[in-house]
Order: structure tokens, then C-alpha cells, then sequence
């Protein structure tokens, strides 16, 4: 369901990646790995349409992402380095704005989400009085309102301990055995039994 | 429209829980006007004259000062990019933020300025005009600033950036609503003042939301 | 939204094309731009009729209405180039116009200090808030914001977008500005003596005037070539057409 054909990223004056061409299907996870400054940010920034620097075809479900922009921000979910959480608001009225800005973070009740990431109890105080692990858990309760058909994450097991990995695990799981896709980038050394997990290296594409 | 409002009411809730942000502004307004005396002369005749552009240029410059912020915990925090990357309109936020900014700038040096007038012996005939001037040039002055604040929230150094780019497009705003007051003074009508300031008004409105948009867009795929 | 446009429009796109065809042009605009401005020097301040109100003075209008003109076309000129950037993502398009900046703020500068030498027979001083020199100024403060602008971003390609928006707002405002300038100016000076408001000029004094401004064109035309093929070759240095020019200079 999603498609890139031909993908270059240049960068000042460095080539991040050329020619790159990979699918993600409905029910597949896409993993991206190498090195810190391989460009797996920019790669995924590229995907989400939140850098320009590049050429080459990127596709959701036939429609060109760039010429379909809209139409395809609505079907997926972001979650990036930043956390997007405002410091000044509280984690329930974060929430409610990412739910406005993203019309498809409609399952289920926020109270449900801030307590699956342990983050009960902090409802109603501001986020500047959270840790950054607290915030991150912020923008990562995200994932369990979701019902958008694409997920890309960057790094989305930093700052969490074990249990909060295996759960955001389990999440995955369950999201691409519903049908979904899900592209990621992380350090972590993750396998999961019954889900394909396809791997990018951008080491090794820049060697070759 | 629901997003319309959400905005305006988060970056309401934003302004009221970051006060210092608010009042600073109209601080560096009132201080910038209590120069004037102490640097050119007390004496009333003097301020009299001297005191709708006086009030204007500080009214200007408070509100450039106060626009350098606009976007940039959003840019910093990611807000931004969660927007670029959801499917509502860059425009339409725009157009939000630059209403809850201006309800908390120029909305709220309007309603301040007939002290100021008080106290640089403002004929009070023309303070009527000058209130009037400043609630139909000040969202003008913001919704301009607003495309230099969008265009410099990327760089490191934006803050003298902006005052270059936007105090040359301040200049008909500030002709206007100044010639509004002074008009006011010699107690001939304004209206003409005002329809033009209104005419900017709506002018800059109509454009100023998509450079914005623009100016956004580039300043986070940068 | 796609405008099809014709071919050579397209081929524009083309760094190595674009380097080439202005390459080709470059000494035909260097050789007009040198004739008409020696020809048109020597006609306006040798042989054209003495003004019967201003002596000598007012042959400074040679180098001044020139660099006036030219100081708005190449706004409206980086306006249009930047705007086709934009709209067609024309690299060579934003290049032409970051080149042209500089060029435009010369001119203005030009005009501001040639109309300031000029004010001090005429009207006294050398500096009078007049309709005309005041726009000029803050067309130069457009020019430095969007040079500006440009050196800011580190990324060339952001910071050619960057200016192309500040240059289109700024080009939709200049005609606000330039009213309500006039109309300030009219409202504090009614009776100021403007440099435009003098009686008809007889065709020998406007007719060097016009090979003037032609020779101006020619020169802008020239520099502006000049300084687009050397941000050219800068910005494409890795490609291997800018190499194998290089080294067949070399």
C-alpha cells in the first residue's frame, strides 16, 4: 500500500541515499536501520512529506503523497523526535488537540490511553512538570487512539524502560495483524513472532 | 471550523498561562512612550504634537517584539510539524494564531492607548481616533509580521531578521493610522483613515494567511 | 495544477542550458551596454541643451533616472523569476533572481545619492522627505531584507524560497507603499518642488535620456548574466558539466 520508487536525498552537499525502492504492505512492518547520521530521520521525514530535499516517487495507495498531501496526512500517524507536546498544557488537553489536528485518533477514551502509558494521575497537571520520558509517553499515547491505516515512528522505544517496550511491541503487533503498515527506525534489536519485518540497512546501501 | 476554534482557544489558554508573555509587550509599549518626554521635552504643546506618531511607531514596535514568538515553541516543541503532517489546513491556522495573537497585542494596546494619550497631552478629541486607528491597523501590522515570523522561526538568528523584513511593510499602516489621529487632533473626519486601514485590513487577510502558510511550510522541510 | 509551457521554457530549467545561452549572450549585451552608455554620457552631458530653470544641474538626470527605473524593473524582475521558481521549481529561475538583488539595491543606492547631489542645487539640501526619494529608501530597505533573508538560511534552496515569498509580498505592497507615501507627502508638503514636476523636455535632452536607460538595460542585462553563471557553476560544482568546464578554462 505504500510505495517508493527511485528515492535520492542530498543533503549539504552529501548523498544520504540514492536510488533507494522498498514497499510496505498492509500487515508488514518496514524496519530502518544504521548508523546515527545515515539518515534515518531524513528518510522518514521524506515519507511523511515534512522535508523536500529529495527526488524520486513516493506513493500511498496509488496517489502520489506530495500532489494527494492532505488526503494522505489523514491516514497516517507521526510520531517523531519531538514530542509535539506543548509544556505549558496538560497531558488530557494535549491530547484533545492532537485529536483535533488528527481526526482519526478516535478510538477509545484518552483517560484509557494516559493509563496505558502509566501516565495516570497526571492528567491534569502541565507537562513542563514531567520528565521528558513522562512527555514522550505523552505523544506515544497517541498510539493506542489510533485507527490510521500508517504508522511512522522514529525511535519510538527511547526513553521508555522494558515494560513500556514490550507493551509499545505488543501495540505494533496488534496493529499491523488489523491490517496496518508501520515503518520505523530504532536501535533496538526487535523481533516478533508472526509479523513480517522487512530491513533497510542505509549502511549498507551507501557501501554498495 | 472546529479546528478554527481550537486553535483560538489553545493559543488563548497558551497566552494565559505564560503571562510574562503578554504583558511584556505592553510594558516595553508603555516604557518606550515614557522615553519621549524624558528625551525630547515635557512640555505639553511639544508632546501634543508629537504624540500620535509617537504612540503608532511604539505601537509598531511592541507589536513586532511580541510577534518573534509566535511560532517558535511550536516550531521547537513540534507542534508544527504534527500540523504539516495532519490533514487541516495551514492557512486556517494562520488565520487562528494571528487572532489570538492579536487579541492578546494589538487588541490590548487599543484598549491601553488612552492612557498613553492622557499622559502625552493628547488632544481628547482624538482619542476616539486613535483607539479606532489602532483596533483596524493593529491586526494589519500582525498579519504581516506574521509572514516574517514564519519565515525566520527556522533560523537561529531571527530577531533583528524580522524587524528588517517587516518594519518596510509597516509604513502605509503606520501612515494611515498616524494621519487617522492627527486628523483627529485638528478635528477633521477620520473615516477615511479608517476605511483605509479597514481596506488593509481585509487586504492583508485575504493574503497574508496563504504566505504565511508558505513561509511555514519551507521554514520546517528546511 | 500543471501549466504546460512551451519548450525553451523548460529547457531554462536546465543549469548547463542556461550557462551556455547566457554565456552566448553575455558579449553582445557587454558591447551594447558599453556603446550606449559612452554614446549616451557624452550626448547628455556635452551636447544636450542647458535647462533653462536648473543650468547644468539637472543633466545628473543621466545616471539618475536610469538607476530609478532600473532599481523597480529588477524588483518586478526577481518578483517574476522568483514566482516562476516557486510555481515550477526552477532552480536556475531563483538563481537569477538572488543574482539580481544586489544589482537592484546598487541601482537604488545609485538613485538615492545621485537624487540627494541632485537636491542640494535644487531645492538646498540634501535631503528632502520628497514622495519620490522616500519610496526609493524603502525599496532599499526591501532589497536589504531580502538579501538578508537569503545569506540567513544555510540551506540555499530555503533560503531562494524564502525570498521569493518576502519578494512577492513585498511587490504586492509596493504599490500600497508607494500611494500612501505620495499621499503623506502631499499632506505635510504641499508646496515642495518635486524633481518630475518640470515642464515637458524637449527631445534633445529626453533623447539621450533614452539611450541612457537602454544602456542601463544593456548593463543590467550584462552583470546580471555575469553574476547568475558564476552562482551557477558555484551551486552545481559537483555536476560534471561545471567540471569539465572548469577544466577546459583550466
Amino acid at each position: 500500500m505504500f510505495t517508493v520508487k527511485n528515492l535520492s536525498c542530498e543533503r549539504d552537499d552529501r548523498v544520504l541515499f540514492s536510488q533507494l525502492h522498498f514497499t510496505v504492505q498492509a500487515g508488514e512492518i518496514l524496519q530502518i536501520e544504521g548508523q546515527n547520521g545515515s539518515g534515518k530521520t531524513s528518510l522518514l521525514r521524506i515519507l511523511c512529506g515534512l522535508s523536500s530535499s529529495f527526488e524520486g516517487n513516493i506513493s500511498w495507495r496509488g496517489q502520489d503523497t506530495q500532489a494527494h498531501h492532505a488526503a494522505y496526512c489523514q491516514q497516517l500517524l507521526y510520531v517523531g523526535h519531538h514530542a509535539g507536546v506543548k509544556a505549558a498544557l496538560t497531558a488530557e488537553e494535549n491530547l484533545r488537540w492532537m485529536q483535533t489536528l488528527q481526526p482519526l485518533l478516535n478510538k477509545g477514551s484518552l483517560t484509557d490511553a494516559l493509563r496505558q502509558v502509566g501516565l495516570m494521575g497526571y492528567e491534569d497537571v502541565p507537562c513542563y512538570t514531567l520528565s521528558a520520558g513522562q512527555q514522550r509517553r505523552v505523544s506515544l499515547a497517541r498510539l493506542y487512539l489510533s485507527s490510521h491505516p500508517l504508522w511512522i515512528l522514529d525511535e519510538p522505544f527511547t526513553a521508555l524502560d522494558k515494560k513500556g517496550v514490550v507493551e509499545k511491541e505488543q501495540l505494533i503487533v496488534r496493529h499491523v495483524r488489523n491490517g496496518g503498515g508501520c515503518i520505523l527506525t530504532t536501535h533496538h534489536d526487535f523481533d516478533l513472532p508472526d509479523v513480517t519485518i522487512r530491513r533497510l540497512n542505509l549502511d549498507q546501501l551507501s557501501a554498495a | 471550523m472546529n479546528f478554527f476554534t481550537a486553535i483560538v482557544r489553545r493559543d488563548l489558554v497558551l497566552a494565559l498561562r505564560n503571562r510574562n508573555e503578554v504583558v511584556n509587550p505592553l510594558a516595553f509599549f508603555m516604557i518606550v512612550i515614557a522615553l519621549f518626554p524624558l528625551a525630547v521635552s515635557p512640555e505639553t504643546a511639544v508632546l501634543s504634537k508629537i504624540a500620535p506618531g509617537i504612540i503608532w511607531v511604539a505601537a509598531l514596535l511592541a507589536t513586532l517584539l511580541s510577534l518573534d514568538g509566535l511560532f517558535k515553541s511550536d516550531f521547537d516543541d513540534g507542534s508544527l510539524e504534527q500540523i504539516l503532517v495532519s490533514p487541516q489546513s495551514l492557512a486556517l491556522l494562520a488565520i487562528g494564531k494571528v487572532l489570538s495573537h492579536w487579541l492578546m497585542s494589538g487588541f490590548l494596546l487599543a484598549l491601553l492607548s488612552p492612557l498613553l494619550a492622557i499622559m502625552l497631552f493628547l488632544p481628547s478629541q482624538a482619542v476616539g481616533a486613535l483607539v479606532g486607528s489602532l483596533l483596524l491597523g493593529t491586526p494589519t501590522l500582525s498579519l504581516i509580521g506574521a509572514i516574517g515570523a514564519a519565515l525566520t522561526v527556522g533560523l537561529r538568528k531571527g530577531g533583528v531578521l524580522i524587524s528588517l523584513l517587516v518594519l518596510p511593510l509597516y509604513i502605509p499602516v503606520l501612515i494611515f493610522g498616524a494621519g487617522a489621529v492627527q486628523a483627529g487632533v485638528m478635528g477633521m473626519p477620520i473615516a477615511g483613515y479608517l476605511a483605509l486601514l479597514g481596506a488593509m485590513m481585509v487586504f492583508s487577510l485575504m493574503f497574508a494567511p496563504f504566505a504565511i502558510a508558505a513561509a511555514l511550510k519551507l521554514s520546517i522541510r528546511n | 495544477m500543471k501549466i504546460n509551457m512551451p519548450r525553451w521554457f523548460y529547457q531554462l530549467a536546465s543549469p548547463k542550458w542556461s550557462y551556455d545561452i547566457m554565456g552566448m549572450l553575455l558579449p553582445w549585451f557587454a558591447i551594447a551596454a558599453g556603446l550606449l552608455l559612452t554614446g549616451g554620457i557624452v550626448w547628455g552631458l556635452a551636447f544636450a541643451p542647458t535647462d533653462a530653470n536648473q543650468g547644468n544641474s539637472y543633466r545628473i538626470i543621466y545616471i539618475h533616472v536610469p538607476a530609478a527605473i532600473l532599481a523597480q524593473s529588477c524588483f518586478m524582475l526577481m518578483a517574476l523569476a522568483g514566482g516562476i521558481g516557486m510555481v515550477w521549481k526552477m532552480k536556475v529561475a531563483h538563481i537569477v533572481a538572488k543574482s539580481a538583488a544586489p544589482i537592484g539595491a546598487s541601482m537604488t543606492v545609485i538613485a538615492l545619492a545621485t537624487g540627494a547631489i541632485w537636491g542640494k542645487p535644487t531645492w538646498g539640501a540634501w535631503w528632502v522627505w520628497d514622495a519620490r526619494l522616500t519610496s526609493m529608501l524603502i525599496l532599499l530597505f526591501l532589497y536589504l531584507g531580502i538579501m538578508a533573508l537569503y545569506s540567513a538560511f544555510e540551506n540555499k534552496a530555503s533560503g531562494d524560497q524564502a525570498a521569493a515569498i518576502l519578494t512577492l509580498v513585498g511587490l504586492v505592497n509596493i504599490p500600497i507603499i508607494k500611494y500612501s507615501v505620495e499621499w503623506w507627502n502631499t499632506l505635510h508638503q504641499p508646496a515642495s518642488f518635486t524633481l518630475t514636476k518640470k515642464p515637458a523636455m524637449p527631445p534633445e535632452m529626453w533623447m539621450p535620456l533614452l539611450v541612457m536607460v537602454l544602456g542601463y538595460y544593456c548593463f543590467f542585462g550584462f552583470l546580471l548574466m555575469a553574476r547568475t553563471r558564476l552562482e551557477l557553476l558555484e551551486r552545481e560544482n559537483k555536476s560534471s558539466w561545471v567540471i569539465a568546464v572548469i577544466n577546459e578554462k583550466i
